[in-house]
């Protein structure tokens, strides 16, 4: 007993001074009296969310537990990375995991997170989106409690277009014929964001690329019109200068500065333009993500975070509880509200803090959500990922009036990689 | 015929060295062997239940991939042309820096300050300054506002390289000066006594008495060159095939968690800097004890 202590508190002190943050996170014996000490592993958000229902939900517990946030790096990929890290060397520390929505089956296969069961499974998952419990189910089985949800709207410069274009074609076509700020806004880097669109096109042209989580689909015809709304796009005159290397925020840094009549990106765009640069805030129109094909309904793109209670954590019987009080409506109001993040509950669309939040465009932001395309869900999820952001990148490779050796290799390259064949 | 005197001296030899010798197997060979054994095995963290040994499968996937290949030449690429302009860059600075005649404190320090800077923030800085949106390099006369350094693989590797440069030339000029330093000033004399320029006392004395400096600065920076990751991870992350051998690692064991495939990364990254060192101590003798002449 008593080594075993020495040693935690050890690799505490080790891994505190490594990562140069205090003690505070190494707490937590279980036979203490007193509230049990939880630590939250999420990324930061900067209007405060994190530390507000940290806060408020360890006052709610009456002593039973308090929630210490901390907080992992804004990139993606670098919230993962540490998260892996820690759980693939099965570090107590952690009791509860801020999940990015493609990570679930990832985490679950390897044993990380804790499935949800019983009436907590039932408290939140009520009234949340259907799209947003599958990017927290693995395998017919919840494994995180959906937090906030995200998805893209396609912004629009009211003051140069009239009507927002239903098609991506018809949008490139638009653009193409403006005088000025003839450019569309998209996230084409070699990173996540790239997927998110790819994933987004092939699903609004009516395909999926995976069926199951190592049944790839991509069915050849919708899948080449996609490819081709994506040529289309980089190699003519609506493709801005930096394309190749756009992610969400130079999208909105092109969009602020005026030289783009159209943009896809998620909903803090709105509140970032009316704060940055109010003159083109004014008149920042909005609609769905376009379609791809004409007579189908696009799918647009689904993100956001789902909580997890760590498979290593020595206070899993408390985490669930406190999880799911971080996941609950009320913490979700104060993620719209501080962060403008959208709730993954569909009730709370027309309460006061979300429609304000959104004005105008509350609804479509719940429409877009239920319509959404998630990325697949799989353990090899950035096997597939890479695989998809290899294949596609950089978008002007890709010739829109033959895009048929581009769908081989894409195809080639998605099938090894749910198999997790070779070098990526 | 050993002595007793000899033979104890040894062992006391053996016991001081014993605490630097147990933690360097701790810290260098253990991780070797471990990643060697991971590499004929089939791990993936996110499958915890299936794997096993699978022999050179993971090898034979590496290199009969084109991605390796690209990544490796990508590499050899990024090496050959950064430790070139590094010898020439650093000699210069090396040459002035032995001839100062004041301010010779200030003139090494101010010299090691890009030395001094975290590649990763060396990285952003190079990175900010070259972006089309907020960076100043577009705005110099001769460069197309409009021009974006990251959007294609050659503008990328330029910067790269430059970055590379700007922070490791004054590793490779203090290598160079150390073996400056070393040379009798008196033969620089006897040269000048003899009618010899400037130019055929570098080329004649400098050089040739250099050489065992030079092949160790190029060797030291050949092996750092060749694990180059920070700087391509920051500005490019590897798009438009500017990706690097240290980065497909990366990917392989951090992106995927594959430890088998990404230790056989690893493991041929290793072998190649151990061919590297070969070359430079076998193929050119250098020698890596002390700048003697060879």
């Amino acid at each position: 007993m008593k080594s075993s202590w020495a040693t935690r508190a050890l690799v505490c002190l080790a891994a505190s001074a490594l990562a140069g943050i205090g003690l505070v996170a190494c707490g937590g014996g279980s036979d203490e009296s007193g509230p049990r000490e939880l630590t939250f592993f999420v990324a930061i958000q900067p209007g405060g969310t994190i530390e507000e229902v940290s806060k408020r939900c360890s006052e709610e517990s009456n002593g039973k537990y308090t929630i210490t946030p901390e907080f992992l790096p804004t990139d993606a990929s670098q919230q993962r990375e540490q998260l892996v890290r820690r759980l693939g060397a099965e570090d107590p520390s952690i009791d509860i995991v801020g999940m990015d929505v493609i990570w679930t089956g990832e985490f679950a296969n390897a044993g990380w997170v804790e499935e949800w069961t019983g009436p907590l499974k039932q408290q939140v998952t009520e009234n949340v989106f259907s799209n947003v419990i599958e990017t927290a189910s693995f395998e017919d089985k919840l494994y995180a409690a959906p937090f906030n949800t995200n998805t893209q709207l396609l912004w629009y410069r009211k003051d140069l277009v009239k009507q927002p274009p239903k098609t991506w074609d018809e949008m490139i076509e638009v653009a193409e014929g403006l005088k000025e700020a003839g450019s569309i806004q998209v996230q084409a880097a070699r990173y996540e964001g790239f997927m998110v669109l790819a994933n987004a096109l092939i699903e609004s042209a009516g395909t999926e690329i995976l069926s199951g989580p190592e049944e790839v689909d991509l069915e050849q015809g919708p899948t080449e019109k996609a490819l081709e709304v994506l040529g289309r796009l980089a190699n003519g005159g609506a493709a801005p200068p930096s394309l190749s290397t756009s992610d969400e925020d130079t999208a909105r840094l092109g969009f602020e500065a005026g030289e783009s009549a159209f943009m896809t990106n998620y909903t803090f765009a709105y509140a970032s333009a009316q704060a940055e640069a109010p003159e083109i805030g004014k008149v920042m129109g909005f609609a769905r993500f376009p379609r791809v094909d004409a007579n189908t309904p696009s799918k647009p793109p689904l993100g956001g975070f789902n909580l997890a209670v760590s498979s290593f954590s020595d206070n899993k019987d408390v985490a669930f509880e406190a999880a799911a009080c971080l996941a609950n409506g009320k913490s979700q109001k104060t993620a719209v509200e501080l962060d403008g993040l959208p709730p993954s509950r569909s009730d709370l669309y027309t309460d006061k803090v979300v429609t304000e939040a959104y004005p105008g465009f509350a609804q479509l932001v719940k429409e877009s959500i239920e319509a959404s395309g998630p990325r697949p869900t799989t353990p090899a999820y950035q096997d597939v990922s890479l695989a998809v952001q290899r294949s596609l990148h950089p978008p002007d490779k890709i010739d829109p009036e033959d895009t048929e050796s581009v769908f081989d290799e894409l195809k080639e390259n998605v099938e090894d990689a749910v198999k997790r064949e070779g070098l990526l | 015929m050993k002595s007793e005197r000899t033979r104890s001296e040894r062992k006391l030899a053996w016991m001081l060295c014993a605490p630097a010798v147990l933690a360097m197997l701790l810290v260098t060979a253990y991780p070797i062997v471990y990643a060697v054994i991971l590499s004929l095995q089939d791990v993936d963290l996110r499958f915890p239940d299936e794997g096993g040994f699978v022999g050179l499968s993971n090898y034979t996937a590496v290199l009969t991939s084109d991605l390796w290949w690209t990544d490796f030449f990508n590499t050899v690429f990024i090496m050959v042309v950064t430790v070139a302009i590094e010898l020439v860059l650093g000699m210069a600075i090396a040459l002035v820096m032995h001839r100062a005649i004041f301010g010779r404190g200030v003139v090494r320090t101010s010299v090691l300050i890009p030395y001094g800077i975290i590649t990763v923030v060396a990285a952003f800085a190079w990175q900010f300054a070259f972006a089309p949106e907020t960076g100043f390099v577009n705005n110099l006369p001769l460069i197309s506002d409009e021009m974006d350094w990251f959007g294609g693989r050659f503008s990328s590797f330029a910067v790269i390289i430059m970055a590379e440069v700007w922070k490791t030339t004054p590793f490779m000029a203090l290598l160079l000066l150390a073996g400056l330093v070393t040379i009798d000033g008196q033969l620089y004399e006897a040269a000048r006594v003899d009618g010899a320029t400037a130019w055929q006392r570098f080329t004649k004395i400098t050089l040739p008495l250099m050489k065992p400096a030079i092949l160790v600065a190029l060797l030291f920076r050949s092996l750092d060159a060749f694990r180059v990751f920070d700087t391509i991870f920051i500005m490019t992350r590897g798009a438009l095939d500017t990706e690097s051998v240290s980065i497909l690692g990366y990917n392989q064991l951090i992106s995927r968690l594959n430890l088998g495939l990404g230790s056989a990364v690893s493991v041929l990254i290793f072998v190649c800097v151990f061919l590297i060192a070969l070359l430079f101590v076998r193929g050119f003798g250098a020698k890596l004890e002390e700048g003697r002449p060879g």
